[in-house]
């Protein structure tokens, strides 16, 4: 029997095997990629929301061009990438079995890096086996690569980023989103997240869970229930929803059988079952790596740069790399990753409720219950301001790692300073000229330009608007709330795309004067 | 039924495949060479996929990444074919899978 030899095979052609690769071929290693789909990059070709961070870790940037952007620097440096190839065996010797179509190959590594991800979790419920309850990952997998509607009429059940971002693109795929469910008293995910879904109109049902799910062949109806303080569904709680799809997004797990099978030492977690590693993602069997999701979940951000230590950590290992020039690069990325795990949604944050910013301004509680900030809550944070003339309105109210609305204004109108999970501020001596950048440089689309009275009694609201049909000068219709609720009638004067804003439109809607800072959404009339 | 997305805001026009023809349970359908056969046979309103063996319980798509072996169906006479990760060929016999055979047992 024949086996192929590779200085470094990696499973897993996600974000972290890839980045991984890549770092160890930038040191002369001449690595193997095995990944069981049937095209790389992991779930970054699903993600078509502009990440977060800063511009070290490609803040703004939408998932699938990220994805792009790794492919080409696989491809630049020489990365080879097996497709449709399943690895189902990972041995302490560092052999691997890998299926591709009808044969099962071996190949051995001198050094093996498990990026194998994760994968979703399920809850189930009475119904929970019909056609038509997906998991929010099938959504996306449906919309973003195969182009196809998930469903017409969807519940998300869920409230962490997963189900926010999600129930986000089903709206923007043309789908309706009747309720979003979670069990948990609140919202999991990034507030921004939940507040560009809530005012679409998309009503919360927090402490609810799904009774059951209605179908003969498949899904056409869900019942869900308010769940008590013993878990319980409360008698008479119950609430119905025509729908045709429900979207499961509960959360994932990390892929770790490999490991456990090459006998790597394993910990169980809050997060799921994962190897021990240390810093760099070294296993209890030397030689074998682990990075990415596989090794605890977080976003694909923090993934590219644990493969990226693990890359190089294994480049140092094999020979290809000194140890002083590995810390080097070490230390730089271990300052990126650290910067992304700071904030109200640090690792260690994880479940607790976070009552106060680290500006000691407290945090909205009609956000965390509802989806959106209430109007007694908004005008306390420092990104809220008023003047007169254009200014940005930022309502961006809990400390996550996230800053390019302050790279994006020329002007210096935005503050975050060096912390990067600080609140932006205004800065009042700045004069903002109305350009827009923020309001597109926004991953959580929640910046607003306002000018609270442009002409006599009335005044202009411009926002992030990524549907279609896209508005025109002109369109008549209704603003909507921070709630998704109708606040008054609206006129667009204004709507701008361009290049730099990547497909953030920018629509100008002209509003009275005391909606300025209620209207936050525009819904064209349907008469 | 789902729609195809014609025009995404995000990721612009959809890519218009080379339209193939198959069958589904002896109906002939059409859908883009390619794609995998549990998206040409959604935009043609297919949800049910298989009936489970014991208890005559249908499945469909679940996790539409080829994990979870729900949406699987009797494809060119072969059962247990994942029709979420199976690209979609010109003249493919695809069939509704009860239990692991492409026929009903009666009972």
């Amino acid at each position: 029997m024949k086996i192929e030899r590779y200085d470094l095979i990696v499973i897993g052609a996600g974000p972290a095997g890839l980045s991984a690769a890549i770092e160890a071929a930038k040191q002369g290693m001449k690595p193997i990629v095995f990944d069981e789909n049937a095209k790389p990059g992991g779930q970054l070709f699903k993600q078509i929301h502009k990440f977060f961070g800063s511009k070290e870790h490609k803040a703004k940037i939408r998932g699938f061009r990220i994805g792009e952007e790794l492919l080409q620097e696989a491809e630049q440096y020489g990365v080879k990438v097996v497709l449709n190839a399943t690895v189902i065996g990972l041995y302490p010797e560092k052999e691997i079995t890998v299926k591709i179509g009808e044969e099962v190959k071996h190949y051995k590594g001198d050094s093996i890096l498990v990026a194998t991800g994760a994968s979703e979790n399920m809850v189930t419920f009475k119904g929970w086996t019909l056609p038509g309850v997906i998991g929010a990952g099938a959504a996306q997998t449906m919309m973003n690569l195969h182009h196809i509607k998930a469903g017409d009429r969807v519940l998300m059940l869920g409230s962490g980023n997963v189900g926010l971002v999600v129930s986000f693109q089903l709206m923007q795929a043309g789908c309706e989103v009747v309720a979003l469910v979670d069990a948990a008293p609140r919202v999991g995910g990034y507030g921004v997240h939940a507040a560009k879904v809530a005012r679409l109109g998309v009503p919360f049902y927090l402490s609810h869970t799904i009774v059951e799910a209605e179908g003969e062949d498949h899904v056409t109806g869900v019942t869900i229930g308010e769940v008590g303080p013993d878990w319980n569904i409360i008698p008479g709680s119950e609430k119905h929803f025509d729908v045709d799809t429900i979207c499961l997004a509960v959360g994932l797990s990390p892929m770790s059988q490999l490991l456990k099978q090459a006998g790597v030492e394993m910990k169980d977690t809050p997060g799921g079952y994962v190897p021990v590693c240390d810093d760099f993602g070294a296993t209890s069997v030397p030689g074998i790596f682990a990075a990415g999701d596989v090794s605890g979940i977080e976003e694909a951000s923090s993934a590219m740069i644990e493969g990226r230590l693990a890359g190089a950590r294994i480049a140092e290992y094999m020979g290809y790399m000194t140890e002083e020039k590995r810390l080097l690069r070490a230390e730089e990325l271990e300052a990126a990753l650290s910067s992304l795990r700071q904030g109200m949604f640090a690792p260690e944050n994880r479940g607790k409720l976070v009552e106060k910013t680290e500006e000691g301004i407290p945090v909205s509680m009609n956000l965390l219950q509802k989806g959106y900030i209430a109007e007694d809550e908004i005008e306390r944070y420092p990104g809220v301001t008023h003047t007169v003339g254009v200014h940005p309105v930022m309502e961006c109210t809990q400390n996550i790692p996230c800053n390019p609305c302050q790279d994006a204004c020329s002007k210096g109108c935005i503050s975050i300073g060096e912390n990067i999970t600080s609140l932006p501020v205004v800065v009042a001596e700045a004069k903002c000229v109305g350009c827009g950048m923020c309001v597109a440089s926004c991953s959580g689309q929640a910046i607003f330009l306002v000018d609270e009275e442009s002409e006599p009694g009335y005044g202009t609201v411009t926002l992030p608007y990524e549907f279609l049909p896209l508005p025109k000068e002109g369109d008549k219709g209704v603003a909507l709330g921070r709630d998704g609720q109708p606040v008054c009638e609206a006129e667009v004067v204004g709507v701008r795309s361009a290049k730099a804003f990547d497909h953030t439109n920018l629509l100008t809607i002209k509003v009275p004067s005391d909606m300025t800072m209620k209207a936050r959404f525009f819904k064209r009339e349907t008469a | 039924m789902a729609d195809r997305i014609k025009e995404h805001p995000i990721l612009g026009e959809s890519p218009e495949g080379r339209v193939v023809t198959f069958t589904y349970d002896g109906k002939t359908l059409e859908g883009y060479e390619g794609e995998p056969i549990a998206v040409a046979l959604r935009t043609a309103g297919v949800m049910t996929h298989r009936y489970t063996a014991k208890k005559h319980e249908p499945r469909g798509v679940f996790c539409a990444i080829g994990r979870c072996t729900d949406c699987v169906m009797v494809v060119d006479g072969k059962p247990n074919v994942r029709t979420c990760i199976t690209p979609l060929r010109e003249g493919m016999c695809v069939e509704t899978q009860y239990g692991a055979t492409a026929k009903e047992e009666t009972l």
